[in-house]
């Protein structure tokens, strides 16, 4: 499949290959324009794959829950290392 | 100039595509008892087949465990007690409030259509009371000659008013000089008669007056004999 060459800042993150991807990490915009962009798209990606459909399932709104829970737990994981119950593992 | 042809080329153009709003999709993404992606199963399938993500979690959960990532305390048993509730909740109350909020949705939508059906009609009907008005207007022509018609013809009879008034007052006038003319004529008439009267009537004298009677009278005399001869005859 021979497709036009794409420069290597504007290639997916899945068609990058292994030895290019900090060559790839250099390319991408880490302005506060560019980061906000990303942050955008992402959200859009997000919302349009399992919010704005017809027949939305819990899915969406339930990874959403999931992944602020995972998030809450790891910035207090410092505070609940006391709790645990061996010293060594 | 330039500028003003290319705003001359966007008129009756808006920057909005004329092409019609893409559906949203019927679904959402899949997932897996509603918190996994069902890509990650598909990404597995081809290596690990139908348990493999299974193993993976299973696995995960061990490591987590036993390393103390997870640490199981209080609120270990509250979230298991939340997450029965909740998964219980969905499980029998879903169906139902997923057919409310299509129900809500679909009826929004429907407003919606009726909003633009409503319009699209309305347009459509100045669409066509526009086209008649040009119709209309196209019959004027017709409007203006008859009125033109008119107009002549109030003009046409006026003048003919102007024209009977102008004879009848001339012939008036003409009538009162023929009128004059006769009386002076009739006047003049009569006063001769009367005046040749009156020289006859005082030139009797009277010697001529007895003269004639006396005739008068033997004439009579001579009528009365001749008509008594002829009665006896």
């Amino acid at each position: 499949m021979a497709d036009r060459i794409v420069p290597l800042g504007e290639k997916r993150l899945m068609d990058v290959k292994l030895g290019e991807l900090g060559s790839w990490l250099g390319k991408r915009d880490f302005t506060p324009n560019g980061v906000l962009a990303s942050i955008r798209n992402g959200h859009d990606r997000y919302y349009n794959k399992y919010i704005n459909v017809k027949k939305g399932g819990i899915g969406g709104v339930a990874m959403l829950l999931v992944g602020y829970v995972a998030l809450s737990y790891m910035w207090e994981y410092d505070h609940l290392k006391h709790d645990r119950w061996r010293k060594y593992h | 100039l330039g500028a003003g042809l290319v705003q001359l080329a966007h008129l009756h153009t808006s920057p909005n595509s004329q092409a019609p709003v893409p559906a949203l999709p019927e679904k959402g993404g899949k997932t897996r008892h509603g918190i996994i992606p069902e890509e990650l199963f598909q990404i597995l399938y081809p290596k690990t087949g139908v348990t493999g993500p299974y193993v993976l979690g299973a696995g995960l959960l061990t490591y987590i465990l036993s390393k103390e990532i997870y640490i199981i305390n209080h609120e270990t048993f509250a979230a298991a007690c939340m997450g029965t509730v909740i998964i219980y909740g969905v499980r029998k109350f879903g169906p139902d409030v997923a057919a409310f909020a299509d129900k809500l949705n679909e009826e929004k939508v429907q407003k919606a259509q009726e909003v633009k059906d409503l319009a699209m009609t309305s347009l459509a009907q100045a669409i066509q009371d526009e086209k008649k008005e040009q119709w209309r207007a196209e019959g004027r022509q017709m409007l203006f000659d008859a009125k033109r018609n008119n107009v002549a013809m109030l003009l046409e009879t006026n003048r003919r008013e102007r024209v009977h008034m102008v004879t009848n007052d001339v012939k008036k006038r003409l009538d009162y000089q023929i009128a004059l003319q006769t009386l002076h004529r009739r006047m003049e008439q009569e006063h001769m008669v009367n005046w040749v009267e009156k020289n006859v009537v005082t030139s009797i004298t009277p010697q001529q007056e007895k003269a004639s009677i006396a005739k008068c009278i033997t004439d009579l005399k001579v009528l009365a004999k001749v008509q008594q001869a002829k009665t006896t005859a």
